[in-house]
């Protein structure tokens, strides 16, 4: 609350030290939880994690070898709306530190070598364009060729980015294509689903795990809770689209709190041989 | 031009001069040599203005050409371009989705399969299909009807032409996302020749749902676009009065898509767009089909499917700094 900042400000404490948990309303000190990999110790609500801080807690400490991070978004279509999207991805670029929503490359996780890919959904909504699709096929080929495991996750509230129109749409094609290779090839993928992951990039490679893990309580759905209240106009049912509500309806594999992801990973590779 | 047809506002020229044209024909002159002349001055006319109202339509426009209520829908195409239709109905877990149907087909004398999307003409047929929009439902039937297609070497034939995949609880219930995934996964793969051609609407994982192929055609007026116009202009410009705005920036139109490598043929439309003439569009499309298929069925099945995970591997636009 707005108010109880202020009211903190006064007091001179420094800002972020304390923040108000979404998932109980506990006011809770900041570094624990941090401590507890971005959880509240009342309630284990999952906060956002960025990118970088979700490669130091699944791999190995120091084994992160990042790969394709020269590719650099463009603007194929000009786009503007009421910002042009050349604009709008170097503020979104200063803004996160990241030049655009993925994250790829090799690593350990508990010394099984893995292929890592994320989405950071603080970059426009960790929407897929061309550079997000293009590395991570890429990912999904190296894979392939050196028969690593493959562990995706994502987290996009975007879906596919409009500012790239239908490249963006394809790059949910070319994912797809590359992942059915992998499958080929008898890769194993296991794809992570945190909060958000909807719209194209849940409607593509997220969805294609052999096997698929999802925090709890995250969103994940293909259409946007509004967009379905305005199409059928009527309430959504409680913990619509939660994890829970797709593994009761038979989508997701686990429900995985971050705590255990990590060992998650290493089991699920172990048991597949991998 | 049938009289049922409901005339887009920029189309209101050529309605009048239509009106005239049936005004002079339907005289009590009409046989005499002025009005004879007159009238073969107003065809030109009829002609010249719909060749001009059409050659400059904006995208927004194009939109509205692609909903236009007497556009061909893939369930006329199955009795225009097809000698025969054989029905498959449900996927085999929960149902039969209207909103796409699939079944075997006779392109002269060769089988196909053909999957597509129907959006319904009566009140009564638009309500069982969702106006287009198919549930899992129909991505399930879609799949298990294309998976048979491979097993009996029949090449498949995709008619796209959806607004968007259903947003509503069970959909979501019975895993949208998955089944858009699963549908694209597995067509990159599929053993046999596909084919798919935007007909109308081509909205967003909806379409691509039922659109990875070997070759992907649009006609000259349907729009194949990441989401739909008002959607776009109602989450950038927050108001989806600005979805003429966003028509002209997602640049989603046959003048467009081939230049980014996401169309490979545009189908030309017969003179004022497909709901003029369904017979003439619909050799157009047959004459498509009929080549493209001989071109396919050429190539040996792994250079087809080396190709077409070329062809999708290829898309995309990004910059990358050249290796030192």
């Amino acid at each position: 609350m707005s108010t109880e900042t202020t009211k903190r400000a006064k007091r001179g404490v420094p800002e972020g030290l304390w923040k108000k948990c979404p998932g109980c309303n506990e006011t809770i000190y900041t570094k624990t939880a941090d401590e507890l990999l971005g959880c509240c110790p009342e309630c284990n609500h999952h906060f956002y994690v960025s990118g970088k801080e979700r490669i130091r807690q699944v791999l190995d400490e120091g084994t992160f070898e990042e790969w394709d991070a020269d590719l650099m978004p463009t603007d194929p279509l000009q786009f503007k709306d009421k910002k042009a999207y050349a604009d709008r991805i170097v503020s979104e670029q200063q803004r996160t530190g990241l030049n655009d929503a993925a994250i790829t490359g090799t690593g350990m996780i508990r010394a099984r070598r893995v292929a890592l890919g994320l989405t950071d959904s603080a970059f426009i909504m960790g929407s897929m364009g061309s550079v997000v699709g293009e590395r991570l096929t890429r990912l999904i080929e190296r894979a392939t060729e050196q028969n690593l495991p493959l562990i995706i996750i994502s987290g996009s509230g975007g879906g596919a980015r409009m500012h790239e129109g239908i490249l963006s749409l394809m790059q949910m094609a070319k994912v797809s294509a590359a992942l059915a290779r992998y499958d080929n090839a008898g890769g194993l993928f296991i794809s992570v689903l945190t909060n958000p992951t909807m719209g194209g990039v849940a409607a593509s490679f997220a969805s294609l795990g052999d096997v698929v893990f999802a925090e709890p309580r995250a969103l994940v759905g293909f259409a946007g809770p509004r967009t379905i209240k305005a199409t059928i106009r009527i309430e959504l049912p409680e913990g619509f689209q939660t994890s829970e509500f797709l593994l009761e309806h038979g989508y997701v594999d686990r429900i995985v709190p971050r705590d255990r992801l990590k060992s998650e990973i290493a089991r699920t590779i172990d048991y597949c041989g991998k | 031009m049938s009289s049922s047809v409901q005339p887009l506002p920029f189309e209101q020229p050529i309605v009048e001069l239509h009106q005239q044209l049936a005004e002079l024909e339907s005289g009590d002159e009409s046989s005499s040599k002025d009005v004879r002349s007159e009238i073969k001055e107003l065809k030109k006319q009829i002609a010249d203005t719909t060749q001009e109202v059409f050659s400059n339509l904006s995208p927004w426009k194009v939109v509205q050409v692609a909903r236009h209520q007497n556009r061909p829908y893939t369930r006329d195409y199955l009795q225009l371009v097809f000698d025969e239709f054989v029905e498959l109905h449900g996927d085999r877990h929960f149902g039969d989705d209207r909103a796409i149907l699939t079944g075997f087909a006779k392109l002269d004398s060769q089988r196909v399969m053909v999957v597509g999307h129907q959006k319904g003409r009566t009140v009564k047929e638009r309500t069982e299909c969702y106006f287009g929009c198919a549930h899992p439902e129909g991505y399930r039937k879609a799949m298990a009807k294309m998976r048979m297609a491979e097993k009996y070497g029949l090449p498949i034939i995709c008619f796209i032409d959806t607004p968007g995949a259903y947003p509503g609880v069970g959909a979501e219930e019975r895993g949208q996302a998955w089944v858009i995934a699963e549908n694209m996964y597995e067509m990159s793969r599929l053993k046999t020749p596909i084919i798919c051609v935007v007909i109308g609407e081509g909205g967003s994982g909806g379409a691509l749902g039922i659109g990875v192929g070997d070759r992907v055609a649009m006609l000259e007026f349907s729009y194949y676009s990441v989401i739909s116009p008002e959607g776009c202009a109602g989450i950038l410009w927050k108001s989806h009065e600005f979805a003429e705005n966003a028509a002209e920036a997602l640049k989603f139109t046959s003048e467009h898509l081939p230049g980014l490598g996401v169309v490979d043929d545009v189908i030309p439309e017969p003179l004022g767009g497909a709901h003029r003439d369904h017979q003439q569009m619909a050799v157009q499309i047959k004459q498509y089909l009929t080549k493209t298929l001989r071109d396919l069925t050429s190539t040996s099945t792994e250079d087809m499917l080396d190709n077409r995970y070329a062809k999708f591997r290829a898309m995309g636009k990004f910059l990358e700094e050249a290796e030192a």
